[in-house]
């Protein structure tokens, strides 16, 4: 494990979750939500559970961002808070 | 207290997990649109697969994959290698799924409330209910008195 990387990367993590968040507007929070995925991807990649980052990476990176679009499709993109 | 401070040091991924847990309930309970409510579970959601990833790390381990599983001195080799615990991958990849199929319910539901009401905001949704049914919870009349 390299800690600096690994530091860096869960930093990354906290500001992506407090941006995914508090930002009105819904598309760019699903996106930053992604951001987030990914970086929990990377993260337990290189903590070698190399099986569940790669899960992460193809479903919650993936299948969850098209959900969320899909949804957003059909129903409004601002949010009040 | 360098005992403290080192344990403070050691387990920060613990930490992480508690920071990005706390964001994700706060979320889930302070945001009034729903769409920010099923990003505050989702994040929620994954500081918990931190947490159990967290755990089932060992110093200088290396992935649960069979070293040397084969050849002459597949047995000395493998006894020499160092794994990281697989039992919480195996959790979370199952826990993963589930968390996509409740996210999935989540948004279908907001898509069919949102059908219904015209809106995805929380106290927007709980207006037009009162509107349509005055007495339909005790907690929207009491509400409902504060609001007009």
């Amino acid at each position: 494990m390299i800690w600096v990387l690994d530091i860096t990367m869960l930093l990354f993590l906290v500001v992506c979750a407090i941006a995914a968040i508090t930002i009105k507007d819904l598309l760019s929070a699903i996106i930053i939500l992604s951001a987030y995925s990914l970086i929990m991807a990377i993260v337990w990649v290189e903590m070698q559970s190399v099986d569940v980052g790669f899960t992460e990476a193809a479903v919650g990176a993936g299948i969850t961002t098209v959900l969320f679009i899909a949804t957003l499709a059909r129903t409004e993109g601002r949010s009040e808070d | 207290m360098s005992g403290v401070l080192d344990i403070v040091y050691a387990e920060y991924n613990y930490w992480i997990y508690v920071t990005l847990m706390m964001i994700g309930f706060y979320a889930m309970i302070a945001k009034k649109n729903l769409i920010k409510k099923i990003i505050g579970a989702n994040i929620f959601q994954t500081a918990i697969f931190l947490f159990y990833i967290s755990l089932g790390e060992v110093e200088g381990g290396t992935a649960p994959i069979l070293v040397g599983g084969h050849g002459e001195h597949a047995a000395e080799v493998a006894h020499e290698v160092i794994y990281v615990n697989p039992l919480p991958h195996v959790l979370i990849l199952t826990a993963i799924v589930v968390a996509v199929s409740t996210t999935a319910v989540a948004l279908a539901l907001v898509i069919r409330i949102y059908q219904e009401y015209g809106s995805i905001e929380e106290d927007v949704i709980l207006a037009a209910r009162r509107k349509l049914q005055p007495e339909f919870s005790e907690h929207a009349r009491l509400k409902g008195g504060e609001d007009e």
